[in-house]
């Protein structure tokens, strides 16, 4: 298929059940993507969801206004395994035969994604973070190196695969609706099942620290495990400080390469921050509302850690730190041991 | 049950993380202004795939180590350089872009056919790393068209940790949402395994290694086959830099409490 038959396309958008059996955020958002991009193009979309068991997340986007909807259902879709997931996504998208098919980035779906795109002699783009359609041409929008270049794209190969990160689209709501759904599969072949999923770990402490949904993202430094104006380290004041705060406030902890490259003397009392915790150019770029960081340090490339946060405030001793000026809208020069436990004081009130 | 595996890891290079990027517009698509001047690394995720992959080879004796890269063979040649003293391995090289800009099928491809090329390779003993992402293209797909390529249907994305156990089985920790890690058991190889951060640190330089991987990368790097991938299956209608830079408002002298109540205010939304 080629530009020419722009017109034409057929959207789907696919998606997996959470383990309470409903859709993610993350999905609901991909599907405000799929239901804008169908009415630009003037077209229509369909729906399949893949899962243990589909009904409620089929009913909970019910009046989304879908053509079609279809269903992987069975106990083998449990689990995120590759096997059977690309299964699931490549009978989906042969019974909806669709040139477009969106679905969210969660890890689930950039597992599988340009694996059953090849399998369909198709294309796929992940970490989109928009998609435009006309009447000529459908680009899809990126990030390359790391978010530091910003690309659009268009391909005329179809199908087109595009996993839409997280944050770029309103969730879609709506009213819960009945649906009559079409079953694509209700089992995977004994090939699709040489892996199994034991189980689900937090490494570190155990602390729940990264959380997608707060509004607040704090960003913790090195500055935290140097020696303070006294000649010494403050670890653990730091510990109660950092943890405290993201109690207080219900903020998603971030930390830069070199907190969460710690030495075994700190290792201990920063427990709580690990390398799933690392932003910046070989870490993640979160999205949150606001960003806090505090004791951090650096030029540009650690900086894309928060390229996606709209609201940005520093605490640190630098004035001229590459990481604040230029890069948050506030930057007080201030000791952040000091700050942020009478930050914590105040939250407390 | 042996448990000797052939360990490849495909890794691209990318600028040095400190270097300025610029994009500029050439006849054949984007590409970086000064590219061929900027100083290149093994890719950081690529790389903490290749500590992992050494790490595995010591404990599983009898195992090998190769090296897969694509990228222009003088870029690939200074790399080495520095490379070959951290870990042992037996590098194969692909002559070939490695930027941004070219499309990850085509790299996926050029990959498959350099692997299916190596002498003796048993697939059925044959555990396939990289990055999960790339400091460049940052697609985060080219792994998996490659594993679909050499037919691995056992596919693990942002692993931090892996075990083999005395049965042959694979245990892997992959990273999920929220913070946690997914933990996985496959029956045996082939499993393609795309790198998160690892929990090793970079090795020191030997120059022991260094002298021994030199005798197989020279020679590598001659018969480097050049590649034709390129985007030509993928149009970029612009590539920009982020323009905004804030009016960043520095408060040099203002008191902690004064401090503390403006943040407290500020995440209160009030």
């Amino acid at each position: 298929m080629d530009q020419g038959e722009l017109s034409m396309d057929k959207i789907l958008l696919i998606a997996h059940t959470e383990a309470n059996g409903s859709l993610s955020k993350a999905s609901l958002e991909a599907l405000t993507c799929a239901k804008d991009l169908a009415a630009s193009l003037s077209t229509t979309f369909a729906v399949g969801v893949f899962g243990e068991n589909t009904a409620k997340a089929l009913e909970q986007i019910g009046s989304c206004g879908a053509e079609k909807y279809l269903s992987v259902s069975g106990a083998d879709f449990k689990d995120a395994r590759y096997a059977t997931d690309s299964y699931a996504v490549e009978g989906i998208y042969r019974k909806a035969q669709a040139s477009i098919v969106i679905a969210a980035g969660t890890s689930r779906m950039n597992r599988v994604i340009p694996g059953v795109a090849h399998r369909v002699e198709g294309v796929a783009e992940l970490h989109v973070s928009s998609i435009a359609g006309s009447a000529t041409e459908l680009t899809a929008t990126r990030w390359l190196y790391r978010q530091r270049i910003e690309a659009v794209i268009t391909r005329a190969s179809r199908p087109w695969f595009l996993g839409v990160d997280s944050g770029n689209y309103t969730a879609w709501t709506g009213s819960t609706s009945a649906v009559t759904a079409e079953s694509v599969a209700t089992e995977a072949p004994a090939a699709c099942k040489r892996s199994k999923v034991v189980g689900l770990e937090s490494p570190g402490s155990g602390e729940q620290t990264i959380k997608p949904d707060a509004e607040l993202l704090m960003v913790a430094g090195a500055g935290w495990t140097k020696k303070q104006a006294d000649g010494t380290v403050h670890a653990q004041e730091a510990r109660k400080t950092i943890l405290g705060f993201l109690s207080k406030s219900g903020a998603s902890l971030g930390g830069s390469k070199a907190m969460v490259d710690l030495d075994s003397e700190n290792r201990e009392a920063f427990n709580f921050m690990t390398h799933l915790n690392q932003i910046g150019q070989t870490g993640t770029s979160p999205r949150h509302q606001k960003g806090l960081s505090t004791c951090c340090h650096g030029e540009e490339p650690h900086a894309v850690g928060w390229r996606f946060i709209n609201e940005r405030r520093a605490v640190n001793l630098d004035a001229n730190c590459g990481w604040a000026r230029g890069k948050a809208d506030v930057l007080y020069v201030a000791d952040a041991f000091a700050v942020m436990a009478k930050v914590n004081e105040l939250l407390s009130k | 049950m042996s448990n000797a595996y052939s360990i490849i890891v495909c890794a691209g290079l990318a600028p040095d993380p400190l270097q300025r990027l610029e994009p500029m517009d050439t006849p054949t698509g984007p590409a970086l202004k000064n590219e061929m001047m900027l100083p290149a690394v093994l890719d950081p995720w690529a790389a903490c795939a290749l500590y992992e992959a050494d790490n595995l080879a010591k404990k599983l004796p009898g195992s090998k180590v190769y090296l897969v890269s694509m990228a222009l063979k003088t870029k690939l040649q200074q790399v080495m350089m520095v490379l070959s003293q951290k870990v042992p391995f037996e590098l194969v090289a692909i002559d070939g872009p490695s930027n941004g800009f070219t499309d990850a099928r085509e790299c996926a491809s050029e990959l498959a056919q350099a692997i299916e090329a190596i002498p003796g390779l048993d697939k059925d003993k044959m555990l396939l790393f990289g990055g999960w992402e790339s400091a460049t293209r940052a697609a985060g797909a080219t792994m998996q068209i490659l594993g679909e390529k050499l037919g691995v249907v056992d596919q693990f994305q942002g692993v931090d940790k892996i075990e083999i156990e005395p049965s042959g089985a694979i245990k892997l920790w992959e990273r999920v949402e929220g913070g946690k890690q997914q933990v996985s058991l496959c029956e045996s190889a082939p499993v393609m395994v795309g790198w998160a951060t690892g929990e090793l640190p970079e090795p020191p330089n030997n120059p022991q290694v260094g002298m021994a991987n030199m005798r197989t990368v020279m020679p590598a790097l001659q018969k480097a086959k050049s590649a034709a991938a390129s985007s030509s299956a993928l149009k970029f209608k612009g590539v920009t830099l982020p323009a905004q830079v804030r009016e960043t408002r520095i408060e040099k002298d203002m008191p902690v409490e004064a401090i503390a109540q403006e943040l407290v205010t500020w995440i209160r939304g009030n």
